[in-house]
């Protein structure tokens, strides 16, 4: 069983695309093998910034031969179609075997094709490969017209056996498989020749190229750690980084420093992004003052000053960054301190969309939604509606111009140096989130006022420049400021209706729009005119508000349906009074999903849907609805004076139970009724001759549907 | 010579002059107009283009008006050089011939980290992009190194590589200097030695005010449609001349369209063109770069052979 190993060296490789072009490699080379006939126990793959590597272990030495039959015509048919047959089989007649068939005697081919020969499958597959790798961006060089991520300077393909290593020969665009590799650009210029997946390893390694990236980001790992350990610092923590560092250099060599005093007083935060921004060093805190003091750089080389000339450097490059960093950090303090009155004037000038007005526009439409939505979240009003007016103004900051990753961040910084109570400053942080499905939802109240005024005022806006989401095309990400909202709402057991906030919010919106000039809003007044006495509809009756509740609730139905709730019991609570409320509708939808997956739940639920489709079908027939008078008097038998009672019963407990948002207690109440239902229709024919007897059964029926549809809409239920 | 360390600014030039002129590069000279970055000199955006081979290394002095401290940021400057080689097709050694470069000005690759990080470069002014590197000597960008992919709209066939070195930065770092004013212009053993400073202090101050508060924006906006306007007259004529030469005038045209260019620096670094100007005006100067560029590949120059 032999054992393939290839390498495909270049100019440095991106960081960012090595993990993505390993696990590329690997899938199509093996699929292209295998798909070719051959199989093979296991496959590595391996980069580093200037070689792709993959082993791939106990291949087949060759393919299996193929058989295969091929029918012809019939011994009978004429001769044209024989020869025909045998041109495509490329047999003679007497090669051909002639069997019995259906109708019959004919022709059969019987065809073989020989295995083929690993060396052979792999040169084939390989050359494909390379011609067609799908690396994110790629390129062209010198006078070829092969495109790689950067220039392909070499590729080895060898199959190793108990015989020895063998070139599999190949070539694409002028490049030779061979047998020889490059060491360390500098450490270890010029090439060698390997034999096998241990021997290029080992071979790597002498000439200073660790081959497998997770041996080189734990040796950076530890290495980091230690030297940090020993100047009383701890690593902070960053697979990210440790990531992307282990993809630049083929032997790291860790470099650890110290921030000069100076600059030690700027946010951890700033010290660590501009670090990781700029210079990709990690950061080291303190663990007594929990201050980044120091660095770890990443060299790729060894050197004879044991890498002091590359430290000096790299703390130089350091300096005037954290300058700059220190230069827009005490400006913006300054400015902060001063009240921040300049950047309010200045985000009166930026544009957040040219219809929906400036980011200043658009903040005082944040605070006054944020006054609103306070006292439904349990916060203060006009802490809200101050901290809505400050969430946005680090946007003109200095510092968030250079890195806008620190808005809210530095917003908060700011807002507790202008004087700003902690939960204004946090909210300047925290609306921003949750920012994805991995963030957390912010908790305290000031902060979810904002973050729901914030989300909401962006998707009245957008919906009433009808700039809606269409298939794939979300480009103001206006399904995750839905999903937004959403958490904000559960997460906080928020009790409140949506469209009156929605309401509130688009009319403000709708009035901002129809105050701007008519070329600014071309659309909007072209669709939406003015009537006879100068009158503009109102956003309800545009309906606005009723488009974006739907959107919530398919947003909503997508977020359950991970949650594990079926999309039939959300549509069923959906269709209920009081769906705006989406916190109540979450309650709604839990207990009855749970009642559903009971046996009661789900005999009553059949029991539900004959009591309406037997009412349906007479309403359909006689052209009157069912729906009120059945009198026990005209009852019959037991069932049906059974059913009477257990409904009275039902109807008492169901009704205070809603009333009381016990969804369950209804539920338990509903399950009650299963027994009777089931006796009524097994003993009750409802269709009775007698029509003042059947009229009494339907209406009963009614009964059963009116208490059906108090909790959700049965009907919407499937199965 | 290549071993010990340069001790101006002016050898560090030097230098690489002699080092790209013996690497079989034509050292040419600076274009003799405003330009924003050495790539805007004809030698490397026209010549990127068709299949004629080329080797070119040149200075480029580059203004960037919005870059302009009036002389006291120690890094940043309205005026500054670049040092600029173009060799197509790329040969399969430039990484190694660049990094001889380095060498050459006292960079030894066996004391310092010399990396090659990805960074895509594209112009959106002159409709060209490729894809290369930054190139980091202990964590500093010290050049650009990129595979030219495509320029003025048009495939680059056979691929151009570009280097690009920020002179004074990389000076600066080789010499041991913080401040550039600082940073000895000629040989600080000489009778009458000059800094950096004594040359261009006074200059970036006088463009920094000139470049902020005083050029006039309404002439600056009538030369750009002045610019913009000619280039487009010059593409417009005939091939042939009065007397039946057929001469295509795509290097007049690309100087008209080098000037909107630099105008529109100027413009911006005044203050008066917004976001969404912005966008518009760098759009009208690209359509100028493709025009030239169409033009350019319809000469001798710029045929495919």
């Amino acid at each position: 069983m032999p054992d393939l190993l290839i390498e495909l060296r270049s100019e440095e490789i991106p960081a960012r695309m090595q993990a993505r072009a390993r696990e590329d490699l690997k899938k199509l080379m093996t699929d292209g093998l295998v798909e070719a006939g051959l199989t093979y126990e296991s496959a590595a793959a391996f980069s580093t910034p200037r070689r792709l590597a993959l082993v791939v272990e106990g291949l087949t030495a060759q393919s299996a031969a193929v058989r295969e039959e091929k029918k012809g015509p019939a011994t009978t048919a004429p001769d044209a179609a024989l020869q025909g047959f045998l041109r495509s089989t490329g047999l003679t007649k007497e090669q051909l075997e002639v069997r019995d068939d259906k109708k019959g005697q004919a022709y059969f081919a019987v065809l073989t094709r020989p295995g083929r020969p690993a060396a052979e499958i792999v040169a084939e597959v390989l050359a494909h490969v390379i011609r067609t790798f799908p690396w994110p961006k790629s390129m062209r060089w010198g006078s070829g017209s092969l495109r790689w991520v950067r220039p392909l300077q070499g590729i080895i393909c060898l199959l190793t056996d108990e015989a020895g290593a063998a070139v599999v020969p190949l070539e694409v665009e002028g490049i030779v498989s061979g047998d020889r590799t490059a060491g360390h650009r500098f450490l270890s210029p010029g090439a060698f020749a390997v034999t096998g997946l241990e021997d290029y390893a080992a071979k790597l390694k002498r000439a200073h190229v660790v081959l497998n990236q997770a041996e080189r980001s734990a040796h950076i790992e530890a290495d980091a750690t230690n030297a940090a350990f020993a100047a009383g610092l701890e690593l902070v923590p960053d697979q990210g980084l440790l990531a992307e560092v282990a993809g630049l250099v083929e032997w790291p060599v860790v470099l650890m420093g110290r921030i000069a005093p100076e600059f030690l007083d700027l946010p951890p935060e700033v010290l660590q992004t501009s670090m990781k921004e700029h210079q990709k060093f990690f950061s080291l805190r303190n663990p007594k003052s929990g201050r980044i003091e120091g660095f770890v750089t990443v060299a790729n080389v060894e050197t004879a000053d044991q890498g002091a000339t590359i430290l000096k450097g790299n703390q130089k490059v350091l300096a005037a960054r954290l300058s700059d960093a220190k230069f827009f950090w005490d400006r913006d303090l300054r400015e902060a301190k001063a009240g921040m009155q300049s950047w309010v004037e200045g985000l009166k000038s930026v544009t957040f969309e040219s219809r929906l007005g400036s980011q200043a526009d658009r903040i005082n439409r944040i605070a006054t939604l944020a006054r609103e939505i306070a006292p439904l979240v349990g916060a203060d009003p006009v802490q809200a509606e101050r901290a809505a007016q400050l969430a946005k103004l680090d946007l003109q900051s200095g510092m968030v111009g250079e890195f806008p990753e620190l808005q809210g961040t530095m917003g908060r910084y700011y807002a507790l140096a202008a004087g700003e109570t902690p939960e204004v400053a946090d909210a300047a942080r925290d609306h921003w989130r949750p920012k994805g499905e991995g963030d957390s939802v912010p908790t305290e109240p000031v902060s979810v006022a904002v973050a729901l005024a914030d989300k909401i005022d962006t998707l009245t806006g957008f919906w009433a420049i009808d700039e809606k989401p269409t298939g794939s095309k979300d480009p103001f990400a206006l399904r995750r400021a839905a999903l937004g909202v959403i958490r904000l709402v559960l997460g906080n057991g928020v009790r409140a209706g949506l469209s009156r906030i929605l309401s509130n919010s688009g009319g403000r919106l709708y009035n901002f729009l129809a105050a701007r000039t008519v070329d600014d809003v071309a659309d909007f007044n072209s669709v939406d005119s003015v009537d006879a006495i100068g009158r503009r509809p109102t956003v309800d009756q545009v309906g606005v508000v009723s488009d974006l509740l739907s959107f919530f609730h398919d947003r909503l139905k997508v977020y359950l349906r991970d949650q594990g709730i079926r999309h039939d019991v959300i549509d069923a609570v959906i269709a209920m009074p009081g769906n705006d409320d989406l916190s109540l509708l979450v309650k709604r939808a839990e207990a009855l999903a749970a009642f559903l997956k009971t046996d009661d739940g789900t005999n009553l639920l059949q029991g539900l849907k004959r009591a309406t489709n037997i009412l349906a079908q007479a309403e359909a027939k006689d052209g009157v609805e069912y729906s009120f008078g059945a009198d026990l008097k005209f009852a019959e038998t037991g069932e049906e004076r059974a059913l009477f009672a257990a409904l009275d019963g039902a109807e008492a407990k169901i009704a205070p139970a809603m009333a009381a948002e016990d969804f369950g207690a209804a539920m338990a109440a509903m399950a009650a009724l299963r027994a009777p239902i089931d006796a009524f229709f097994t003993a009750v024919q409802v269709n009775a001759d007698n029509p003042v007897v059947r009229r009494n059964r339907l209406n009963l029926l009614s009964r059963i549907r009116t208490i059906g549809q108090s909790v959700a809409d049965m009907t919407k239920i499937e199965g | 010579m290549s071993e010990t360390r340069p001790r101006s600014f002016q050898e560090v030039i030097l230098r690489l002059q002699s080092y790209w002129a013996s690497k079989g590069c034509a050292i040419l000279q600076p274009y003799d107009m405003e330009v924003g970055a050495g790539t805007f000199h004809p030698a490397t955006t026209l010549r990127s283009l068709g299949t004629k081979p080329w080797a070119a290394a040149y200075v480029q002095p580059s203004r960037r008006p919005t870059d302009g401290r009036y002389g006291e940021n120690p890094n940043r400057l309205q005026h500054y050089y670049q040092y600029q080689v173009l060799i197509k097709p790329s040969p399969p050694d430039l990484q190694e011939l660049y990094l001889g470069s380095l060498k050459a000005i006292g960079l030894d690759p066996a004391l310092h980290d010399i990396r090659f990080v990805e960074d895509d470069w594209e112009s959106p002014t002159l409709g060209a992009w490729g894809l290369g590197w930054e190139v980091w000597c202990d964590g500093m960008e010290v050049s650009q190194f990129t595979y030219f992919q495509q320029v003025g709209g048009h495939d680059c066939k056979p691929v151009p590589g570009e280097l690009t070195y920020g002179l004074e930065r990389l000076a600066m770092y080789v010499l041991g200097v913080d401040h550039v004013m600082e940073m000895p212009f000629n040989d600080p053993g000489a009778p009458i030695h000059l800094t950096y400073g004594d040359i261009f202090r006074q200059t970036e101050q006088e463009y920094s005010r000139w470049n902020f508060d005083q050029a006039d924006t309404a002439m600056l906006l009538q030369h750009f449609a002045d610019a913009e306007a000619e280039c487009a007259r010059i593409l417009a004529a005939d091939d042939l001349d009065a007397a039946g030469r057929r001469i295509v005038m795509a290097h007049p045209a690309y100087d008209q369209c080098i000037k909107a260019s630099h105008l529109f620096n100027l413009l911006d670094a005044r203050g008066v063109i917004s976001v969404t100007e912005r966008q518009a005006y760098i759009g009208r100067v690209r359509a100028l770069a493709k025009a030239c560029a169409d033009a350019f590949r319809r000469t001798e120059a710029g045929a495919d052979a």
